[in-house]
């Protein structure tokens, strides 16, 4: 290889190296972890997976994260659609100020809504659901979707849209039959990124769920304060949370840049 | 300044080129004389563009030299080549005033402040863009920024060769011809040696001294635009460059006569009687073909008016053949007979033009 | 975003959206400015305070030590991450299958929940069984983050720098690659060397997706809580409470709802105020 790669080499070495001590640590039993520094394990054990899968306090963590973040990804996407339809292809009154006023709901910080949201959901009832989860997040994932979309969409030529009006199609027939199958890689990579925030944000859906709808993220951080430090279970649940990112990453690597500033570059 | 010549030249973009089809440039030697004005004509993906750029020095050919007058050049980088390139889009340093655009390559070089703007006022006053010079080159407009590129190709006094690389697509119809002329003028001025790549016969013709034809990676003719227009050499250049092209009509090779029609046709070349080639081919150019009382028997199918002349097509059994009758001329309705020029009909074996 | 046809039926396309936003988003703003101006000692009996709360958040030193830490921290973060980032991506290949290799592998940092990621330093860097913390204080430094302040802060920004630092490298480098060969080859004729190249090529192309990055940047350290409160939990001490910390302090665990409220609302228009600025500019440079 080329010596001038040398400085992404290093840099990518160093990125992979506390993923690489996170996956280390969940092949050995707490015990070997704690007591000694080792730089891989001497003898490789499957136990605190088996836990993990096992265990419903553990694996129904995984069942509710991904629940909410599935009903989220859905959600967000569907509304966004005709939304981002308007925006790129429509002049409207106030559409700019919409456009901008969704985009402070991506600067608000989740802290400043933690407790009206709590509140709020228990008003209504839904708190302890992945329902509750699946809402708040709709916060900062349908302004993401909303500008994903519209940038895909914008890359769309006009010319699509009057060439269906004039061979007769009505919009919704237009958009379902032609429209949406045009801009399929953007609604994939658009689900992407719904999926993703929604899976890495924590404090909101540590907020609004208690037991029934704990999600993996808060089980792993009341673990580690209750029974002591689990660290080989700890880190194995950890490495599973990385997995579904890395399982998908591979189709979405042209668009990462994309879908991280808002569909802006 | 000096000549350029490229020595056995051939290039391919890939690692392992096997077939003859890998290589983007055949096997070829050019020379390129101080001073002229060259273009460098053929469709897309011929290869002008790698050729163009294996002299600029931006790309390594895979194998040959390059040499500029006495001394070899093929290992040296582009910047100390001394050749100015403008490309086919504009390229401007947005940050920078137009007159810093220009003064760039200079600054880069070293060279003193007071002569740097000498010369810079000097180029722009050539290219019309004193007005504009203190103003930020991103606001103009695309033929502005394309004489920003050719300015500062042209303000180094030290350059071996200007290379164009199709620099004229991008700019409008009307200033096109405007720029063509400029440059022909530049280039009276200047005397450096110019290579202007263009897939657009007009431009090429219009433009240089010689113009190079290439097709799928090799030179096909080397000539004045007089030459190529009376002697193609091959039949690709007999057909690239006219509008319509020459007509080209396969014809029996037969103890050394040569016979279309069933008649012997007289050429302006001969065929030796053991010529080995597959294929022959009459070449004849529409300008050269009339109507007659005798000759070739055809059907006329389709006449369109061309301004001074009518190109009219006409049909014999499978082959079109086109020629042009001068307005008010007369044209059979039907059936007719056409005659060739001798002095301009052309015989090729597998598609060269026979000596 | 224009030429577009003007329809004022486009409104019912964006219903949906404004209505899950608002719901998320306008209720509880109300709930806030509303505990923002009231005291309340449950049983829903609120009484009014007007700008007290506010007052005492201003004034208060609490404030002002988190709001420091914070400026502090995004100010170190911004100016690591965006020179490092931008000098990663110009050393990437431009294309060809490592490209492809480099962009999987550098945007795992990503895609970890952010627990994972603070949970994942928290052990990485311990003295004794982490591979920072053993080697640093292996080769003669001093170093335990959950007692020095100072190791503390080294091991959250090492940890952000770890975390974020790919995106500005994804930006920047999709930034690069929109450049056309030809600059280069122009820039190679005209004799400029490389940081010639960088000024007045590479920068001036990168600028807008640069913009872009400083804002995402800003915001979501501004932003920050959860890799610092699983990783150290915003101590030694307070040395690493930075806003959202403290603001969850304050709310959740004193559950003092009216400062906490008005801390809330300073807090959230200081984020919008530099945003809203950064926004102008990249839409300026966008309409460009």
């Amino acid at each position: 290889m080329n010596k001038k790669y040398i400085v992404p080499v290093i840099y990518i070495v160093c990125l992979m190296l506390p993923i690489y001590w996170l996956v280390k640590m969940s092949f050995m039993t707490t015990n070997e972890i704690l007591g000694t520094f080792a730089l891989w394990p001497k003898e490789i054990t499957f136990d605190n997976y088996i836990k993990i899968f096992t265990d419903p306090t553990w694996y129904n963590g995984y069942f509710n994260s991904l629940t909410y973040v599935g009903i989220n990804t859905v959600i967000s996407v569907s509304a966004a659609l005709p939304a981002a339809y308007a925006f790129s292809r429509f002049r409207f009154l106030g559409d700019k100020h919409l456009f901008f006023w969704l985009l402070t709901n991506r600067m608000a910080p989740p802290a400043v809504f933690a407790l009206p949201f709590f509140q709020l959901y228990s008003a209504v009832n839904l708190f302890d659901t992945p329902m509750a989860v699946a809402l708040a997040h709709c916060l900062f994932n349908i302004p993401l979707a909303v500008w994903i979309l519209e940038g895909f969409m914008s890359g769309v030529p006009k010319e699509l849209d009057e060439t269906a009006y004039v061979d007769g199609y009505p919009f919704w027939k237009f958009f379902v039959r032609i429209f949406i199958p045009t801009i399929a890689a953007g609604i994939g990579v658009t689900m992407f990124f719904c999926f993703m925030f929604s899976w890495v944000e924590l404090l909101l859906a540590k907020t609004l769920t208690s037991v029934a709808a704990k999600p993996i993220a808060a089980t792993m951080t009341r673990t580690a304060s209750t029974s002591g430090y689990e660290l080989g279970l700890l880190a194995a649940a950890g490495t599973l949370t990385i997995i579904p990112g890395a399982f998908v990453i591979y189709f979405v690597r042209n668009y990462i840049a994309k879908g991280f500033a808002l569909g802006r570059v | 300044m000096s000549k350029i010549s490229l020595k056995n030249i051939r290039h391919s973009y890939m690692d392992n080129p096997v077939d003859d089809i890998d290589w983007a440039l055949k096997q070829m030697s050019v020379d390129w004389s101080d001073g002229g004005a060259y273009a460098l004509l053929g469709p897309s993906g011929c290869g002008k563009t790698t050729l163009l750029n294996i002299i600029s020095g931006l790309l390594k050919p895979s194998e040959g030299e390059v040499w500029f007058g006495d001394q070899e050049v093929s290992n040296f980088p582009t910047d100390q080549r001394n050749i100015a390139q403008v490309f086919q889009f504009p390229v401007v340093y947005d940050t920078m005033t137009v007159y810093d655009n220009l003064a760039f390559p200079l600054r880069n070089r070293g060279i003193p402040e007071t002569e740097i703007d000498k010369k810079v006022r000097e180029i722009a006053s050539m290219l019309d863009l004193e007005k504009t010079l203190m103003t930020r080159a991103s606001g103009l407009t695309a033929d502005g920024k394309q004489k920003i590129s050719l300015g500062r190709g042209l303000v180094r006094s030290d350059v071996n060769a200007i290379m164009f690389d199709e620099p004229l697509t991008v700019i409008d119809p009307h200033l096109k011809w405007e720029l063509r002329s400029k440059l022909k003028e530049l280039h009276q001025q200047i005397g450096t040696t110019m290579i202007y790549v263009t897939h657009d016969q007009t431009e090429a013709l219009t433009i240089a001294d010689q113009v190079v034809v290439m097709q799928e990676g090799q030179v096909v003719q080397i000539g004045t635009p007089v030459e190529l227009f009376e002697r193609p050499q091959h039949t690709f250049v007999g057909h690239f460059i006219g509008s319509p092209g020459m007509n080209l009509l396969p014809c029996d090779f037969d103890l050394g006569k040569i016979v279309y029609g069933g008649a012997q046709i007289e050429t302006s070349n001969q065929l030796n009687v053991d010529n080995t080639a597959t294929r022959f081919e009459i070449g004849v150019r529409p300008e050269f073909i009339r109507f007659a009382d005798s000759g070739i028997p055809v059907r006329v199918e389709k006449m369109s008016d061309a301004g001074r002349f009518s190109i009219v097509e006409t049909r014999h059994g499978e082959d079109i053949i086109k020629l042009l009758v001068p307005d008010g001329g007369h044209v059979p309705s039907e059936s007719a007979f056409l005659q060739f020029d001798p002095k301009h009909t052309h015989i090729y074996a597998d598609d060269w033009m026979v000596d | 975003m224009d030429n577009r046809r003007s329809n004022k039926k486009a409104w019912f396309f964006v219903l949906p959206v404004v209505a899950l936003v608002a719901f998320n988003a306008i209720i509880p703003l109300m709930t806030v400015v509303n505990y923002s101006v009231q005291e309340t000692f449950g049983n829903n009996v609120f009484f009014w305070e007007g700008v007290k709360w506010f007052e005492q958040v201003l004034n208060s030193d609490r404030f002002h030590d988190s709001l420091g830490r914070q400026l502090i921290f995004t100010g170190i973060i911004l100016s690591i991450e965006v020179p490092l980032g931008v000098a990663i991506a110009l050393t990437m290949p431009r294309k060809g299958v490592w490209v492809s290799v480099c962009l999987v592998f550098m945007a795992m940092p990503l895609l970890i929940p952010w627990n994972v990621v603070g949970a994942m330093w928290n052990i990485f860097a311990l003295p004794d069984i982490g591979l920072l913390g053993y080697a640093l204080n292996s080769i003669g430094f001093d170093y335990d983050y959950t007692q020095q302040p100072l190791s503390a802060w080294f091991t959250t920004i090492l940890m952000d720098v770890w975390h974020w630092t790919s995106l500005v490298v994804l930006l920047a480098y999709a930034g690069l690659r929109s450049i056309p060969d030809a600059y280069y080859q122009a820039a190679k004729i005209d004799g400029a060397g490389a940081w010639a190249v960088f000024r007045h090529i590479q920068l001036p192309k990168m600028k807008r997706v640069l913009t872009i990055a400083i804002l995402l940047r800003f915001m979501d350290s501004f932003m920050i809580y959860t890799e610092p409160f699983v990783l150290t939990g915003g101590g030694p001490g307070n040395s690493t409470t930075f806003l959202s910390i403290d603001l969850v302090k304050v709310a959740l665990g004193q559950f003092d709802l009216g400062p906490a409220a008005a801390m809330s609302l300073i807090y959230f228009l200081i984020v919008l105020l530099v945003s809203w600025v950064f926004y102008t500019l990249m839409m300026k440079n966008e309409g460009q």
